[in-house]
């Protein structure tokens, strides 16, 4: 192989896509490792502080596409202080230093500033892609920053990210030589933008192939983007609120007839149902719907326009579908392979629409079925039997018992049965999130069973450290455990503590680990940052070792304690 | 030295009260109750309906706007539970009650805001609830009504401030987020005040309820 002229072998590792391949290789010998160092142009950061952004840099010289994560995935749920870390900015001003020539950055629940967002339009002549997912920080100021001077922006997609919005023009920011659009997203935006910005800019942008509009988007200004973007394959609406009795629905209604090529909807911020028809021609070639943005849109009109999406693969949607409407989904989308059924009312009264009923349904109509998010009133083991029987393609499993320790209302038992079914059934399981009533033997199912299992997340389950050890013993590929108010403590966190350096991360919340565990835990393993979080107490860190710490997070790293970390934030 | 979690009791009522027949408690081996770990329903926040008197208390899940006859919630809420995102939080159906009086009419009524998109479809609602009382429809909107002849009343509105307003001058939407209740006024009390469906309104000497 050494007789290889690298170009080849540049050549042959171009084919290889995945981190994990490209990873591996470089482990073959110096001059493979050379070789792919040099062409690797695709990084992924799982921790953003597993690894320092100069370590990156001189390891990876080359990069171009960049993939950042910050915060612990309980961040999504209030469960992590505002303030704890994730900043980009040290990330774009190392690689604006270095003269790295980066085209897309990827960013998940980190901290994104507006001085970050200049400087980083500012410093890559060749940037094309901004995607931020579930990040805060920023004003609509620094998207114009990017809007101006990012002249070869392809996408700009924003996801779930909290912007705050200066009513400014960013939108008309976006020079008129700006036609390289494919992917605009602004959908998490609240404020007002210039529709006739936004038209123009549609209008220039022949590649434009998704484009996702905030709630200020009105209804006729929809009309009117369709007619300039006849080849739009994803779109978000905006508001879709209007009469239907006007003469901008019936032309909104033609309008929709001529777009063939959407393959996938989404937005509906706010609603008009009986607006909804309007996109039944269109509903036939979806493949990718989410409505779980949709508030007020009742079970019978849900269950109209799914009788017209038969080749929908994926769906989301609300609980107000109920168990009928699942049913309809159940037979009618039989190429469905991703269901996320979220919550119209987390807080209120019992009266969460679907039940484990809807979920046996889809178990039984849509055999392709392998990604899941549940929420439901409730669950039985025999449903989760009869559901891990019909569907063993299962990657990722997330039920969410509203009840979070509801045990199985029929039988009174908890549901170690059911979930232990859906281990052992569905071989190829990833990812799982469990709720209800669950004793340890859930988790010596998961020991036992989940060989590929790499995320779990546990809430309030489990009866002793028992269940805990199962887990880290039995799941060889486990990289992500999240866990709170379960009575897992010190014996279970120190039982195996090489067992965090092949794991990204653990998140320990609520449990019952001390301060004197977490102390052992740090020191036995340099490797690996113990983070102490601790927002209410006052109490000075160190005094006693069997005070019960109230929020654990750690991580490998390569580079040791952080320092940015926050005054409530306590690496031991 | 793990603490032991007891078995909550075999017997559970059939219906309601879903947090004692699965309550967990700690201790340590042989001990009942109490423990230091917090079951499901201790961890609960017992202040949902006051302002939140923690950074990170949950988020009351109705907003202040549909203020009467609420039912208190079944569940109090705990940080972080059911796992959802900030943005999702809001979904649920948005509805905005409000009262709607008619001078002369024995009972009020109420009305969803929500529920219409346009100053024309909440009137027709109104013509429809209210049907032995014709509204003037003045509005200069596209599907525009002749001005009912001989027709009684003028739609007006309390707004945040406590003032009361013509219906029709604003924005539908920002008219929702305003309006605390709707009164359908006798036209004859309204001489001076009402402007023609196509006229600026021209100032005159009748001082405005503005």
């Amino acid at each position: 192989m050494n007789y290889f002229p690298d170009e080849v072998l540049e050549h042959v590792f171009d084919f290889l896509t995945s981190h994990r391949d490209r990873n591996a290789v470089s482990l073959v010998c110096k001059s493979w490792f050379k070789v792919e160092k040099w062409s690797r142009h695709r990084v992924f950061v799982g921790n953003c502080y597993a690894i320092s952004p100069e370590r990156l840099i001189a390891r990876f010289p080359r990069v171009r596409a960049l993939t950042l994560k910050g915060k612990p995935h309980f961040a999504d749920f209030n469960l992590v202080p505002h303030d704890w870390g994730g900043f980009v900015y040290p990330w774009i001003e190392a690689m604006a230093k270095s003269n790295i020539g980066l085209e897309e950055l990827r960013l998940k629940r980190m901290v994104v500033s507006n001085e970050g967002l200049e400087l980083l339009a500012r410093s890559f002549v060749n940037f094309k892609s901004l995607v931020l997912i579930s990040c805060e920080g920023f004003t609509t100021d620094g998207l114009a920053a990017v809007a101006a001077n990012c002249r070869f922006l392809r996408e700009l997609d924003l996801q779930e990210n909290e912007v705050e919005d200066r009513k400014g023009q960013w939108l008309s920011c976006f020079p008129d030589s700006c036609t390289s659009l494919v992917s605009l997203n602004f959908a998490c935006l609240k404020g007002e933008v210039n529709l006739t910005a936004l038209e123009r800019l549609v209008a220039r942008c022949p590649n434009l192939k998704s484009l996702r509009l905030n709630r200020a988007v009105p209804l006729d200004a929809l009309q009117r983007i369709l007619m300039l973007a006849p080849q739009l394959e994803d779109l978000g609406t905006g508001s879709y609120v209007h009469d239907p009795d006007t003469e901008t629905y019936n032309k909104l209604i033609s309008t929709f007839q001529k777009c063939r090529s959407i393959r996938s909807m989404s937005g509906f911020l706010e609603v008009s149902p009986l607006c909804l028809p309007a996109i039944y021609p269109i509903c036939s070639n979806l493949t990718s719907l989410n409505l779980s943005y949709a508030p007020g849109i009742h079970g019978d009109e849900l269950i109209k326009l799914i009788h017209h999406c038969r080749k929908l693969q994926r769906l989301w949607i609300l609980d107000c579908i109920g168990d009928k409407g699942l049913g309809v989904v159940a037979s009618t989308c039989k190429e469905l392979q991703e269901l996320r059924v979220f919550p119209s009312d987390p807080f209120g009264v019992g009266n969460a629409a679907v039940t484990e009923k809807g979920l046996v349904a889809i178990s039984f109509g849509c055999p392709k079925l392998h990604s899941l998010l549940y929420f439901c009133q409730q669950v039985t083991n025999a449903a989760l039997i009869t559901v891990a029987k019909n569907c063993p393609n299962f990657t990722r499993f997330r039920l969410c018992i509203l009840d979070a320790t509801k045990a199985d209302p029929v039988t009174m038992q908890p549901l170690d049965e059911g979930f232990g079914a859906i281990v052992q059934s569905c071989k190829d399981l990833r990812r799982l999130s469990l709720s209800g009533l669950l004793t340890d033997r859930v988790f010596l199912y998961i020991g036992m069973y989940a060989e590929q299992l790499e995320m779990l997340s546990i809430a309030f389950a489990g009866d002793s450290d028992k269940g805990m050890l199962y887990v880290l013993n039995g799941c060889k590929k486990l990289r992500k455990l999240e866990i709170r108010d379960s009575p897992f403590g010190n014996e279970a966190l120190l039982t195996d503590v090489g067992k965090y350096e092949t794991m990204r991360s653990l998140w320990m919340s609520s449990c019952e680990v001390t301060l004197g565990g977490c102390k052992v835990l740090a020191e036995k393993m340099p490797r690996i940052n113990v983070e102490i979080i601790n927002e209410y107490d006052q109490m000075e860190f160190g005094f006693d070792d069997r005070q019960k710490v109230d929020k654990m997070f750690l991580y490998r790293t390569l580079v040791g304690p952080r320092k940015d970390a926050p005054h409530f934030v306590w690496t031991l | 030295m793990s603490p032991q979690l007891a078995k909550p009791s075999p017997e559970s009522s059939s219906a309601g009260l879903h947090f004692n027949d699965t309550e967990l408690t700690l201790g340590l081996p042989g001990a009942t109750k109490s423990g230091t770990k917090r079951g499901f329903s201790d961890t609960v926040d017992l202040n949902l309906r006051g302002p939140c008197n923690t950074d990170h208390a949950s988020n009351p899940s109705e907003n202040d706007v549909s203020g009467d006859s609420k039912p208190p919630p079944a569940k109090t809420q705990i940080v972080g539970w059911p796992p959802v995102k900030a943005s999702r939080k809001n979904v649920a159906k948005i509805s905005k009650y409000v009262k709607v009086a008619v001078d002369g009419a024995p009972y009020l009524r109420k009305v969803d805001l929500e529920m219409y998109g346009s100053y024309q479809q909440l009137l027709g609602s109104l013509e429809d609830m209210f049907s032995c009382f014709p509204i003037r429809n003045y509005l200069n909107e596209r599907k525009l009504m002749d001005p009912v002849k001989g027709s009684d009343y003028m739609p007006t509105y309390e707004d945040r401030d406590g003032d009361w307003m013509l219906v029709g001058d604003v924005p539908w939407k920002m008219f929702v987020e305003s309006c605390k209740r709707l009164r359908l006024m006798k036209s004859t009390e309204a001489i001076g005040l009402a402007p023609r469906a196509s006229q600026k309104c021209t100032s005159t000497s009748g001082s405005k309820s503005l």
